[in-house]
This record gives C-alpha cells, sequence and structure tokens, in this order.
C-alpha cells in the first residue's frame, strides 16, 4: 500500500456524484444494508448485500472480519454503505467495520429511495467476489459498554438518546439528553449540512472536544447515525453505547421519567 | 435550513404566503438568551418574559421543554407553511402538532435548546411567533368563513391582517397588565365577538347614499375563572375609526388595567370594576384625544385587491363516491356565499394531527382549493376553502387516505379540549384526551347525524381557566380532583346552556360528573332531550327553555336534571371500580398537581 493513500481524508458521507464516478473506476466497495428482497430487486450497481439482520445475528469481530474479507474488503478498500431507513441502518454497519479496525468507510449522504427518486442507475446483478484479507485492529475507544457509562457521565462525558421525543421523556437512562434522530436529517439528507447540525450543538454548549456517547432504544442504529453526525462535525471523541437502552432496561439499572404528564395523548398517531 | 423535499418537483401554482411576519433576528436572539439564560446570566423570570414575549410556554412541570405556538393571523396558512411545520414537528417536537381554539398550531415538548432552531424554520417560511403568548396583543383572530358567508356585511379578513400589521412589535402592545385578544367574525352567527377583549362583526350602512364600511364593535368579553360577555361600544364604527378605536381601547387597557392582582388583570375586569358606561366614555374620549392628537392621520393597511382564485383542474372522470360521502359532506361542509363552491371542514380529535397528516394537507389544498391557501378555524379545526362542488367527492375520498375524514365537524360530535395534563402547569384533568373519548364515542353512535344536536357543542377545560371554552359550550365541563374518603378521583363541573353568537351567554352550573361518567352523562341528557322535546326542537334550544326554569311539567329546570343525573354520577368505591379513580391515559391512582400558570390557553 503506498503511504499517500493513508493520508487522503475520510469523509463521514459521500455524495452521489462522488460515489458514482468512484464506482465507475472501481475504487469502492458498496454496502447494501436492506434486507435481501429488497436488494434482489435491484441495488446501485457493484453493491454487495449485507442486511442488517445477518450482521447483528453475530457481530462479534470475527464474524466482521469474515464478512470484510469476502467481500474483498482490504485494510485499504475504501467502503460506502447505504440504506434505505435515514442512514440508520448503514451507520451501525459503518460503526461495526470501524471497530474492528477498518477506517476508510463513508455513509452514502442519501437513501436507496431518493437515489432511485433522482433516476441514478440500479441494477439487480450480483457482483461477483474475490476473498482478500484483512488484519484486526480492535477500536474500543469507539464504544461504550454499560459498565462504562455512569462512571463516564461523573466524569462529565455528554449522554445522547436519539430516540423520538415522546419515547424519551417516557424513559431514559438518567442525566441523558434528547436529540432524537429525525433532528439530523434535512430534506433528502441523512445528515443535515454542518452549520445546521452545528447549531444544535453549540445550542446546547456542548462543545467541540466533548466526551459523547450515543445510544438509541436497541441495536444502536439511531444512535449510530448519532454517532456520525458528530463525526461529521469533527467531535470525535464519540462513543456508541451499542446495546443502547434495551441493554440498559434488561440490567435493571435506573431509569428517568419526564413524570406528570399525560404526553402521548397529544400524538394524533 | 434546505428542506428540500423531492415531493415538490410538481408544478407548484399555489399561492405562496404573501407577507412575512417572521424575522430571523429573533430566532438568533433567542438562542443567545438561552445561553445566558443556561449559563444563570440572566434571571428565570427575565428569560420567562422574554420566551412569552416570543411564544414559547414553558412544559408542565419543566421549563426544559417549550409549547411553542405560532401566530397565524386571521388563521391563514399557506401549503409551504403546513408543511415546514410538519417538518419541524417531526424533528423538534412529537411529530404531531396541535390546532388551538384560536386559529394557531402548537407544538409540544421542544427542547428549550431547540426553541430558536423551530423559530429560525418558521421565519424562514414567513411564520412568526412573537407576541403570541405573555401580556400582549395576541393572534388577531378573523372568522374561517370570512370572504365566503352568505350572511356577512363584507370580508372581514383584511381588516384582521392590516390590524395585526400595526399591532405586532408595536410598543404600544409588549407589556399590557395581561394578555389581549381581538377577533374578527363574519356574522352574528360564526364568530365569538362577545367573548373577548375586542369583538367585531362588519356592518354596513347607507349615509347620504352611500354605501359605508364599518363594525359592530364589542369590548370587555372574555372567559376565565370568571367570565364576562362584551358590551356594544357604539351602533356603528366606521372603518376609518377602526383603529383609532382598537389603539384608544388598548391605551386605556395599559394605564388603568390591574397590574398588581394577576388574575383580575383582563380587560373584562376593569370594564366590569369601572361599570359599562363610565368605560364606554372613556373610550369615545380618548378617540377623540388620539385623533385631535395625531397630525397624521393613522389609517389601516387594508389590501383590498380581492383574491386572484386559480383555476385548478377538475378531472373530468366522474368519481365513484366512497362509503360514507353522504354522511361527511352534511355534517363537514358549507356552502359559500360564491355559488358552485363549498367551504370544508376537518375535524381533528382535540386539534391533534400528524406531520404526515398536515403533508397530506399541504397537498389537499394545493389541488383543490381555487384559493391555494388553508384557515384554521376557532374550534382545533382546519378548513379548506373555495372547493369547487364537484370535486367533494374526490377531497373526500383523499380525505379518507389519510385519515382526516371523520365526520361531524360542525356538530356536537366534535368535542373541543384544552390541553390539561399533556402540556399544561395549571391542568388538573386529562381533558384532552377526555375530549377525543367523547368525540370517538359520539362518531361510533352517529351522533353527527342527528339533526337535533347540530348546533349543539361541547367543549371541555383541564381547569376552571377555560382554555377548553367550556362556558360557551351547549354542554360544557372543566376539571377538578374529587374524593371519597382518602381517594381522589378526576371531576368535571358541568355547565349547560352556553353560546357564543347574537345570543351569547354563560353556561350555568348544572352539576359535578366524575371524569369516568361524563359520556354516559351527556347520553342521559340527549335522552332527557328527547323525551321532552317539542317538535322541531333542538338540543341548544330545549336547554336555553331549561336553563330560564321553562321545561316541561316533568323536566322544567336546572335542578330537574341535577336530580335525574344523579344515579349517573353516583361515587362508587375503589373497590367496586378501580377504573374509575384513574383518568384518562393514566392507569395510576389519581392525584393533582400544579405548577406555576403561564396561561397556556
Ligand atoms: S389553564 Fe387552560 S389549558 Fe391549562 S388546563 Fe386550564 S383550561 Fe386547560
Amino acid at each position: 500500500m503506498c503511504s499517500l493513500s493513508k493520508e487522503k481524508s475520510i469523509h463521514v458521507t459521500v455524495d452521489v456524484d462522488s460515489l458514482r464516478s468512484e464506482i465507475r473506476d472501481k475504487s469502492v466497495k458498496v454496502l447494501d444494508i436492506r434486507k435481501e428482497d429488497d436488494y434482489k430487486q435491484g441495488h446501485i450497481p457493484g453493491a454487495i448485500n449485507l442486511p442488517l439482520a445477518s450482521l447483528l445475528a453475530d457481530d462479534s469481530p470475527d464474524k466482521v472480519l469474515q464478512y470484510a474479507q469476502s467481500f474483498g474488503i482490504g485494510d485499504e478498500t475504501s467502503v460506502v454503505v447505504y440504506d434505505d431507513t435515514f442512514g440508520a441502518l448503514a451507520s451501525r454497519v459503518a460503526w461495526t467495520l470501524e471497530y474492528v479496525g477498518h477506517r476508510d468507510v463513508s455513509l452514502l449522504d442519501v437513501t436507496y429511495s431518493t437515489w432511485k427518486k433522482l433516476g441514478l442507475e440500479t441494477s439487480s446483478d450480483i457482483p461477483s467476489l474475490t476473498k482478500t484479507t484483512h488484519s484486526l485492529k480492535l477500536q474500543p475507544q469507539i464504544l461504550a459498554t454499560s459498565d462504562y457509562l455512569t462512571p463516564a457521565k461523573e466524569k462529565g462525558a455528554i449522554l445522547v438518546d436519539n430516540r423520538e421525543r415522546l419515547n424519551f421523556l417516557e424513559q431514559h437512562i438518567p442525566g441523558a439528553i434528547n436529540i432524537p434522530y429525525r433532528m439530523l436529517a434535512s430534506g433528502q439528507n441523512i445528515l443535515r449540512p454542518k452549520e445546521d447540525l452545528k447549531r444544535l450543538f453549540q445550542n446546547r454548549n456542548i462543545g467541540q472536544d466533548s466526551e459523547i456517547i450515543t445510544y438509541c432504544g436497541s441495536v444502536g442504529t439511531l444512535s449510530g447515525l448519532g454517532y456520525y453526525a458528530l463525526k461529521s462535525l469533527g467531535m470525535n471523541n464519540a462513543k456508541l453505547y451499542v446495546r443502547s437502552f434495551k441493554e440498559w432496561k434488561s440490567l435493571d439499572k435506573p431509569i428517568e421519567k419526564q413524570k406528570d404528564a399525560n404526553y402521548w395523548d397529544l400524538s394524533a398517531e | 435550513m434546505s428542506n428540500t423535499n423531492l415531493s415538490q418537483s410538481k408544478p407548484d401554482t399555489a399561492p405562496k404566503h404573501k407577507i412575512n411576519w417572521g424575522r430571523l433576528e429573533e430566532a438568533e436572539r433567542f438562542a443567545e438568551m438561552t445561553k445566558l439564560f443556561r449559563q444563570g446570566l440572566i434571571t428565570r423570570d427575565d428569560f420567562r418574559r422574554f420566551r412569552l414575549q416570543h411564544g414559547a410556554y414553558g412544559s408542565r412541570m419543566t421549563d426544559d421543554y417549550s409549547m411553542i405556538r405560532l401566530k397565524l393571523p386571521a388563521g391563514e396558512v399557506y401549503p409551504e407553511q403546513i408543511e415546514r411545520i410538519a417538518d419541524l414537528s417531526e424533528q423538534f417536537s412529537i411529530g404531531s402538532a396541535h390546532v388551538s381554539t384560536r386559529q394557531n398550531f402548537q407544538l409540544h415538548w421542544v427542547a428549550l435548546e431547540d426553541v430558536s432552531e423551530v423559530l429560525r424554520g418558521l421565519a424562514e417560511v414567513g411564520i412568526t411567533t412573537r407576541e403570541a403568548c405573555g401580556n400582549s396583543v395576541r393572534s388577531i383572530m378573523c372568522s374561517p368563513l370570512a370572504g365566503v358567508c352568505p350572511d356577512e356585511a363584507f370580508d372581514p379578513t383584511p381588516y384582521a391582517v392590516g390590524a395585526t400589521k400595526f399591532l405586532l412589535r408595536n410598543p404600544l402592545s409588549q407589556s399590557l397588565p395581561r394578555k389581549f385578544k381581538i377577533n374578527f367574525t363574519c356574522c352574528e352567527k360564526h364568530g365569538m365577538a362577545r367573548m373577548v377583549d375586542i369583538g367585531l362583526i362588519p356592518l354596513q350602512i347607507e349615509e347620504n347614499g352611500n354605501l359605508q364600511r364599518g363594525f359592530k364593535i364589542f369590548l370587555g368579553g372574555g372567559l376565565g375563572a370568571q367570565s364576562f360577555v362584551g358590551h356594544q361600544l357604539e351602533p356603528f364604527t366606521s372603518e376609518d375609526e377602526l383603529l383609532y378605536t382598537i389603539v384608544s381601547v388598548i391605551r386605556i387597557f395599559d394605564r388603568l388595567g390591574n397590574r398588581d392582582n394577576m388574575a383580575r388583570a383582563r380587560m373584562r375586569y376593569l370594564v366590569n370594576d369601572m361599570g359599562w358606561e363610565r368605560f364606554q366614555n372613556l373610550v369615545l374620549k380618548e378617540r377623540a384625544m388620539i385623533k385631535m392628537l395625531l397630525s397624521v392621520i393613522v389609517k389601516l393597511d387594508v389590501d383590498k385587491t380581492p383574491e386572484v382564485l386559480r383555476k385548478i383542474s377538475i378531472s373530468s372522470e366522474i368519481p365513484s363516491v366512497s362509503q360514507g360521502y353522504a354522511r361527511w359532506v352534511k355534517s363537514n361542509t358549507f356552502k359559500q356565499k360564491q355559488s358552485g363552491f363549498s367551504t370544508a371542514f376537518l375535524t381533528l380529535e382535540s386539534g391533534d394531527v400528524t406531520s404526515n397528516q398536515l403533508r397530506a394537507i399541504a397537498e389537499i389544498a394545493r389541488e383543490f382549493t381555487s384559493d391555494g391557501q388553508i384557515r384554521n378555524g376557532f374550534t382545533q379545526d382546519i378548513v379548506f376553502r373555495w372547493i369547487r362542488d364537484e370535486d367533494l367527492p374526490r377531497l373526500y375520498s383523499k380525505l379518507l387516505e389519510v385519515g382526516l375524514a371523520n365526520p361531524g365537524a360542525l356538530t356536537m360530535a366534535s368535542v373541543v379540549g384544552c390541553s390539561g395534563t399533556t402540556s399544561c402547569n395549571l391542568a388538573l384533568t386529562n381533558s384532552h384526551r377526555l375530549a377525543k373519548e367523547v368525540q370517538r364515542k359520539f362518531i361510533e353512535l352517529k351522533i353527527d347525524e342527528d339533526d337535533d344536536l347540530r348546533n349543539s357543542t361541547i367543549k371541555i377545560s383541564g381547569c376552571p381557566n377555560s382554555c377548553g371554552q367550556h362556558e360557551i359550550a351547549t354542554i360544557g365541563f372543566y376539571g377538578g380532583g374529587g374524593r371519597l374518603g382518602k381517594e381522589m378521583y378526576p371531576l368535571y363541573t358541568m355547565s349547560l346552556g352556553g353560546r357564543s353568537d347574537e345570543n351569547t351567554t354563560l353556561g350555568h352550573t348544572c352539576t359535578k360528573v366524575p371524569a369516568k361518567r361524563i359520556i354516559q352523562t351527556i347520553l342521559k341528557i340527549v335522552e332527557i332531550f328527547k323525551s321532552e322535546k317539542k317538535s322541531g326542537e333542538t338540543l341548544d334550544l330545549w336547554i336555553r327553555r331549561i336553563v330560564e326554569g321553562n321545561g316541561g311539567p316533568n323536566v322544567k329546570s336546572i335542578d330537574d336534571i341535577k336530580e335525574l343525573l344523579k344515579p349517573v354520577v353516583i361515587v362508587p368505591t375503589k373497590d367496586q371500580d378501580e377504573d374509575f379513580y384513574a383518568d384518562y391515559g393514566s392507569d395510576g391512582s389519581y392525584h393533582t398537581k400544579t405548577g406555576r400558570g403561564e396561561c397556556a390557553a
């Protein structure tokens, strides 16, 4: 590997034009995180299917490495991930790759539906794969566990809950603040423009170097998007509590609630 | 904020908002003030005043969340604005918005830190929240039928908009003793001219052979812990005198209103304490003074250019009529004075509407309304005007698809409920959910199809403060707490016979009704009415007779009704009926809890 490629800057998101030219240059591996049936009906040309459910069935580092290698992803391969769920599932996969030590991974900045609405090319061909090798360099600094949370909070870490507002009001990890995942997107893009996104954190007096831990309901998808929103602003001291609130509850840890108000009855759902 | 929405790529001929009420600077200032407040550099009270002036209330039991009230003068709102409200609700609120009884949208449970972002998003599409709360002139209302009502003298909308242009951000209206409400209506029947500080009904008279436009002006009305009906200032106030009159009234209120006692600060108390004649004299004198002192004639900026109506394409295929259409047309539409056009009302449960429904409403307005706009109504509803009669079946099926085709909008089945314990600090009961429950039950029972009940109304407030307008309802309720031994249960006080038309009357207290017996109680009243009514008599008219003590030989007065209801409102023990002791929307046992009031009307 030439050393130049190591210095190339890695973007949190790539736009459709860049991705299309990378696909033409064959300089990228594209991962499609949707269900197999959806994938078979059409996907971005050359994309490899990795349904989130398959990954979650066993997301141990060894298994993840196995996937990467079987897809032909080497240590220096550029990877772009997309889904059709506002980028949340793609984020979870991107984070997992990052965690096992794959640096060069980005999110497509739109969903597959938008890609199609834009009239861009799709294909139902399944690419042939050539196996390669990938080393394992775990990145524990981007992972938060339940044991880590409380002491980190005491030392000033900020806990961000990316679930929707009503779910947050109903119950959340004590001391967490709520940034619903919907706040992170704008229009057709899975993440807002940087200036917009930045204001949301500035308004909350959250500094650039703060340690931030994101979590959501169960498997770290919505909070995966939250994690990449932070990274897109260069807030690199971020961690994902990947087992999220589901685990927290199952461990019978303390829970906080906005009491004495019937906010659910305001919803017209 | 770039919110390019792909679905908008169709050519859009619908008009965009004409007046930009919003100010981006105010959003930025809000962000700065919030930071200063969080850093402890401004006091809670100072911040609170600022926050209210910019349309943000504290939420129930917490200042960390706000209810943001939009200010929509005359209730006018355009499709691109509705779409923005939908986006903002999804991003920063709870994914639903709420239509108030004063024609505004409210976004609940917005994090205080995000209020500035919401204000920014609104300002980008011309909407303000300025002076939507606090001790200021609140959004000026105008009947949603203004301009299309067969009984109106002329369309008052431009006057409501003109008055807003003059008063919004005007130093005159920044720190009044208390909030100040102005309503324009189209005619005697369709508004609430006598229930506000200043109520106005268009009136046209002939003077020296010329038609002269003006208003009947009512002063000093209002609902609240103590309610009053407004007094008419003079037989006719010409349009040239309109602004002078409004300014005079506000100035007198500003000078003489009770600033010491918040509970008696509304102008209606001033009028009542001083006596109407003295107050009337003061207003007339003040107006004469202002006219003399002002060297420049102050005139309302009234834009009288007629609305340009778009030609909307009507599909040539004969629409298949969806099920329930006849019922819906009868109870949700209104024939405009312009032949061939109708106005359609959407009834929302307690005024709540999802973001996706809002997007559908914007699309429908683009497709079906010739004026391309939407108006919010007076009863937590949304109104489409200028629909071609032949398009109604197609409109109905569109509404059906998005769950907005509930029948009964213009009948007793459309129930008003204030926010209650869902968000209001002063609430004692969940009036919001109760109103939803009553409406669901009534639609199920097809109450909306009963012509005897059409003109009647049911309105529910979560405490004596009347934001749910219970006092002008045929059957009104306000929440409190009841007690049996040590156990508390949610309890409402019921009043009968209120109305807000030319015979405006406040309801008379009848009896107390436990929350979980409200539906049975209303049905029992209907049952008594059915057996007692004279032929052709409607519920509201029968109740009027009862209130006056002029009922039939069996049921003569309110006391007789109270007697007949006794078995319905009986209080069981907790062992007999545990559910009775829990309010709607909660399973835990009921207790009353209130915080500091910010007057969340
Ligand atoms: S203060 Fe108003 S909104 Fe709150 S509960 Fe009372 S009547 Fe309802």
